[in-house]
């Protein structure tokens, strides 16, 4: 490729990564105003965008403040609630999958086509039966209430992703293994578990990312005990009720995002091959 | 449940098939074993709710007055169908599937077209592309809505530097049904091109660069290797992008609740069930509304399956 080209693709590519960042940049600023600097543009520069003092006041409101029996309890549930689902999912997955792709019954190609007709369902639709049954058998407003749904979330995306991982592993070097000497069990685990490790984790991310972003369940089957930080967020309100808290929010939203952006930096090529493994092979 | 698979391979023994047999009896078991009970937990939490609908939205019942439950048939789906505030919802929901998805897909692949060919700053922009779509819907919608608004915004400011002055800087996005839907599709296109992105890479990567290379000595012009040569090698990932993408599409929800709550005629089809189950609590309606809206992504679907003849479940998966 010519110089130009490359230094042009260069160019292009800046301008696509100003575009991703720009919305993200300004969740952060607007989460560094103080409430003054909120809707006056006098005090920001940039066309009303980045603050001229930056004020950590949205952050104390939301961890210390009163902000915090809101948010603290809804960002632990969150994080038990998708671990939670996450390690319950890909277990499941784990066993599906491997059996998916190493043995031969009936029932394989149902399976794969269930989980994508689950993973098509219009989540609302969910919601309505699922109201109502929670309330009658009192799980609504738990954190299994939130578990159970959040899993028709991350169980189709799992079997299917961990399938498509699974179908490259060379099954026969287990077989090899055992020729040699080791029990099935052994040569399961140091042979194929080693090789099968990258890709539940990859799932594990994905899926915990689905789940991490869910807000139909949350908003509508709890109140207050077990809501998730993205529903919590909808449900803050200001210093009155005709106030909208738009930097709390705003701070807030910076802490979701964190965990989910440091997960991208450090997995990003894991991520990149789990999401398009999952979904496209040629 | 004992038919022999095993014995069509070949010439064996009595004794070696009874043992085939048993051994391939012995797979399928174990075969259920592992699969079984991630299939269960799918049908328990899926198919029974789905059932369930379909079951309520036959009823008249509302969750304040449970003596009332009264069996109607089809009077709910009847309503709806005939109320203009269903078609109000479907009218919306199309415009937004639609505008994003041509959006997203030419977005998308210039991208992904960009990730492909890109020398530097190749590692980073594939890593910034992915953030997006990481990013919780909520706070992208926040962040889009705090971004529009007069007070607290910029994009007044900014448009207004842009044009000299020519756009008003009082401008109210969420004033009007189609400026508000302007931004919620620019933030569900933010949010989500990433992912198109990302599998549109994918068939990139499966086009075979030496017939790019043949079409080029032979003087086709880039939109001729485009049309002709990239994008057929690729259909298999265009589907499938196009698919996932519009199957998402139908069933918005977060974006237009956030930033709008569904006011000036906003309302998307699955607020709409979200409205009827959990504000007003009539839950016959509500079961009804999601069961069509159900119909809808199956209908889609199949439409996609059929008309492009993706198999999902076998294409390709080697």
């Amino acid at each position: 490729m010519s110089n130009r080209a490359k230094n042009g693709l260069g160019v292009v590519s800046i301008v696509i990564m100003i575009w991703t960042l720009i919305p993200l940049l300004w969740i952060v600023a607007t989460s560094l105003k103080g409430t003054a600097a909120l809707g006056d543009s006098s005090q920001n520069v940039l066309g009303n965008f980045w603050p001229k003092h930056i004020s950590w006041d949205n952050y104390k409101l939301i961890f210390s403040g009163g902000a915090s029996d809101l948010f603290v309890p809804a960002l632990w549930h969150s994080i038990i609630v998708c671990v939670v689902s996450t390690v319950i999912s890909v277990v499941l997955a784990t066993f599906c999958a491997y059996a998916i792709s190493r043995l031969d019954f009936p029932g394989k190609k149902l399976i794969l086509t269930t989980s994508l007709a689950v993973s098509f369902f219009p989540v609302i639709a969910m919601v309505t039966p699922l109201f109502n049954l929670w309330r009658q058998i009192g799980l609504f407003d738990t954190l299994p209430g939130l578990i159970i749904p959040y899993l028709t979330l991350t169980l189709p995306l799992s079997i299917w992703t961990l399938s498509a991982f699974f179908q490259q592993i060379p099954w026969e070097m287990e077989q090899a293994a055992q020729v040699d000497g080791a029990s099935s069990w052994q040569a399961f685990v140091k042979v194929i578990a080693p090789l099968a490790a990258p890709g539940v984790f990859t799932t594990a991310i994905i899926a915990f990312f689905t789940a991490w972003n869910d807000f139909v369940f949350s908003s509508n089957l709890t109140a207050q005990h077990a809501q998730t930080v993205p529903a919590a967020l909808s449900f803050f309100t200001g210093a009155s009720q005709f106030v909208q808290p738009t930097g709390a929010i705003c701070a807030a939203a910076v802490v979701v995002t964190i965990p989910v952006v440091i997960l991208v930096l450090f997995f990003q090529k894991r991520i990149v091959a789990g999401l398009t493994s999952g979904a496209v092979k040629g | 449940m004992s038919t022999v698979a095993e014995t069509t391979k070949g010439e064996l023994t009595a004794d070696e098939q009874a043992h085939l047999s048993d051994r391939a009896k012995g797979e399928r078991r174990l075969g259920w074993r592992l699969a079984g009970p991630a299939f269960i937990v799918m049908l328990l939490v899926t198919l029974y709710p789905i059932g369930y609908a379909v079951y309520l939205s036959l009823f008249n019942y509302r969750l304040t007055d449970p003596a009332g439950k009264k069996l109607v048939w089809l009077q709910n789906y009847i309503t709806a169908l005939t109320d203009s505030l269903f078609w109000q919802a479907f009218v919306t929901t199309l415009v937004i599937v639609i505008v994003t998805l041509i959006i997203e897909l030419v977005l998308g692949m210039a991208i992904a077209m960009v990730m492909n060919k890109v020398v530097w700053p190749r590692r980073t922009l594939r890593t910034v592309v992915l953030i997006p779509y990481a990013i919780v819907t909520v706070v992208s919608a926040f962040s889009w809505k705090y971004a529009a608004q007069i007070d607290t915004g910029f994009f007044n400011h900014w448009l207004h530097t842009l044009t000299f002055g020519g756009f008003s800087e009082s401008y109210n996005w969420f004033g009007g049904r189609w400026s508000s839907l302007t931004i919620i599709c620019l933030s569900e296109i933010w949010k989500t091109t990433p992912f198109m992105s990302l599998l549109l890479l994918a068939g990139l990567a499966q086009v075979d660069s030496a017939q790019e290379e043949a079409a080029k000595v032979d003087g086709a012009t880039w939109w001729q290797r485009l049309t002709k040569v990239i994008l057929p090698n690729m259909k298999a990932a265009l589907m499938v992008a196009l698919l996932f993408r519009t199957l998402d599409a139908v069933r918005i929800y977060d974006n237009p609740y956030v930033m709008t709550g569904g006011a000036n005629k906003t309302e998307t089809l699955s607020m709409l069930v979200g409205t009827e189950t959990v504000s007003r609590v009539e839950i016959g309606m509500g079961s009804a509304l999601a069961v069509i809206l159900f119909v809808i992504v199956l209908i889609i679907a199949f439409i996609f399956v059929k008309l492009f003849k993706v198999d999902l479940t076998t294409s390709g998966r080697s």
